[in-house]
């Protein structure tokens, strides 16, 4: 095997991990603001790829400029989803939150399924066979955008949270939110607030991956078992853990695939989910406890 | 229990046992299926109802039982109650390390669920590259006739698989409600309800929580080698599948929590729900896929939000028992 086959499948499952990377860092800002774990994560993705096909289909508009309006309707929609049903739950136990979750899971599933039916979707550009070439390395230029649309999402987050009034108070709020209630904040309004965000977030991925992979509404359950392995493996809470953890799962994926057998590599993210959670629970970046 | 949740349970099984007499075969497999997933419930809920550890990786017993005791059937010709020891066996093996791994490491809460996640799903995803156990092309049991019974191989009409079911239902609820009132059961609920304070106690935490994933996986092995001997074939995709998982603890979940009858009653409001929809979309004319399943989850979502603990806690209040 060639070191360049290698080196180019290793760049294509980097540039495809951030991209994973913005997925999973919508469900750990969930997680460790709202301290419910989104077991809908991955289903709202394949909601957002098919809202990519539609507008695109329907206006010709390029994945890119569509991730301006399905952001921001993702974001209303996260901030309805936190304020009507899952706030009320807040107080619930684990389990009880659990099931909340996978109610709207399968309802999400099965009305892709209903309205879209089984059939693969998917964007077609022009860009998406066009390549650049650095030597004998490909970067395909779909994935350089996706990448690049990832990053910069991830960047406008983290400036959010640290720079902003806004940011500041849901960061209180995740750190002690009986302190943030004292001192005034409305709590439930910022988590709801935050699942807009987190929401937001899983919007712009899922417009970013429609232009690598075809989408069909079993695709949810599997990318929510994805931004979980991410998350834990990166640190749940942790907002650069989830890039890096997206980054080495998309890496780790694409040699699996490549070095053993493509169906296989999901068995890697999840041996790889094993030995974090036994070795350091807390994940990469995580802080412990 | 009290007495009259103890009248309830002997109606309860009395009926049960007449019901082949006028029950159809469609009305039997919906019975079969109830109490399958009624034993499984009762299973998981050992771990998660009594001891507070939830588990959503319960379809790994389910798949490795079943698979266990039907390689042996299919390679060797050998029957299930050979069968039932590996299952158990294998099952056991893997529930003590998961819970070793995870109680010695204080992995808790959303970590340990999603612990039990990642084993289910990298066995499925193993299981699809065993080429010996048919790999994700599945492997098949041979069908014999089913009007005699073969009580060796386990083979027979809907009624002796009802019977089968209906014992081990009946059983794991006797066992059940044992366990609940000896010493075991009571040192899980202080753990349930406050780790740190049983621990105080001079509890041995670690090593009763490892007795309940024990009896929980070694309970659910059963269900496995049911499922395989039942239904005859076996594929990752399927049994491996955390939907599986899900399926196996909405019983307890939405029947009531740590409680003896909730499980049963959940089983039975499920899969008559699902079964109901089914044939009321049928009789409307609207067999669009996932409609059945968006109805279904509706339902889930109204029982979660307005039934918090559950429909039998709700009940037995109702009818003035205890749990």
């Amino acid at each position: 095997m060639s070191w360049e086959l290698v080196v180019n499948v290793l760049v294509a499952g980097v540039l495809t991990g951030m991209v994973y990377g913005l997925m999973a860092l919508g469900l750990s800002v969930i997680f460790g603001v709202v301290r419910v774990v989104n077991f809908a994560h991955g289903e709202m993705m394949t909601i957002a790829m098919y809202a990519a096909v539609i507008v695109f289909a329907a206006l010709k508009l390029d994945p890119f400029l569509a991730v301006l309006p399905v952001a921001a309707a993702f974001f209303v929609f996260g901030y309805v989803l936190q304020a009507g049903l899952i706030n009320p739950f807040i107080t619930r136990p684990e389990h009880s939150q659990f099931m909340l979750l996978v109610a709207v899971a399968i309802i999400m599933v099965n009305a892709l399924l209903m309205i879209f039916g089984p059939d693969a979707r998917n964007v077609q550009t022009d860009y998406q066979l066009e390549s650049w070439a650095l030597g004998p390395i490909l970067f395909d230029k779909a994935r350089v955008f996706a990448a690049s649309a990832a990053v910069a999402a991830a960047a406008a987050l983290f400036a959010f949270f640290r720079f902003t009034l806004t940011g500041k108070a849901i960061r209180a709020c995740a750190d002690n939110w009986l302190g943030a209630k004292v001192v005034g904040l409305d709590v439930k309004r910022y988590y709801a607030l935050t699942f807009g965000l987190g929401a937001a977030c899983v919007a712009v991925a899922g417009c970013a991956m429609v232009l690598l992979v075809d989408v069909t509404p079993v695709l949810g359950p599997a990318y929510t078992l994805l931004a979980f392995v991410i998350v834990i493996v990166g640190g749940l809470g942790s907002m650069g853990g989830a890039l890096l953890g997206g980054v080495l799962i998309g890496a780790s994926e694409a040699l699996a695939g490549l070095f053993i057998q493509p169906s296989a590599k999901s068995m890697f993210s999840f041996a790889l989910l094993i030995l974090v959670l036994l070795l350091r629970p807390q994940g990469l970046l995580g802080k412990r406890q | 229990m009290t007495r009259t949740a103890l009248v309830l349970g002997v109606l309860l099984l009395a009926f049960l046992l007449a019901l082949p007499a006028f029950a159809g075969s469609y009305l039997l497999s919906v019975a079969t299926l109830i109490l399958f997933f009624a034993y499984a419930g009762q299973a998981w809920n050992v771990m998660m109802g009594f001891a507070g550890q939830l588990s959503l990786g319960h379809s790994l017993y389910v798949g490795v039982g079943a698979y266990a005791a039907g390689a042996l059937f299919f390679h060797y010709g050998v029957g299930p109650w050979a069968g039932i020891w590996l299952a158990v066996a294998l099952c056991v093996a893997l529930g003590a390390v998961i819970g070793f791994l995870a109680f010695r490491f204080g992995i808790s809460g959303v970590y340990f669920a999603l612990l039990t996640i990642a084993f289910a799903e990298f066995t499925r995803i193993g299981f699809d590259h065993i080429a010996w156990l048919g790999g994700p092309g599945g492997m098949f049991l041979k069908v014999a006739q089913r009007d005699t019974i073969d009580l060796a191989s386990f083979r027979g009409p809907p009624e002796m698989y009802y019977y089968a079911m209906l014992a081990l239902a009946a059983a794991a609820f006797a066992f059940c409600a044992w366990l609940l009132r000896s010493r075991a059961g009571y040192y899980w609920q202080a753990i349930r309800e406050d780790e740190e304070a049983a621990q105080a106690l001079g509890i041995n935490t670690f090593r009763w929580k490892m007795l309940a994933v024990i009896i929980s996986s070694a309970m659910t092995a059963l269900a496995g080698v049911f499922f395989a001997f039942y239904y005859n074939n076996l594929f990752p995709e399927q049994i491996f599948h955390i939907s599986r998982s899900i399926e196996i603890i909405l019983g307890p979940i939405i029947g009531g929590l740590g409680t003896l009858f909730g499980p049963i009653l959940g089983a039975a409001v499920l899969t008559i729900l699902a079964d109901g929809i089914t044939e009321i979309l049928a009789a409307l004319g609207w067999e669009i896929p996932g409609v059945k399943q968006v109805f279904y989850g509706l339902v889930l979502l109204l029982v979660i939000m307005f039934l918090p603990h559950g429909i039998w806690p709700a009940l037995a209040r109702r009818i003035g028992l205890g749990r």
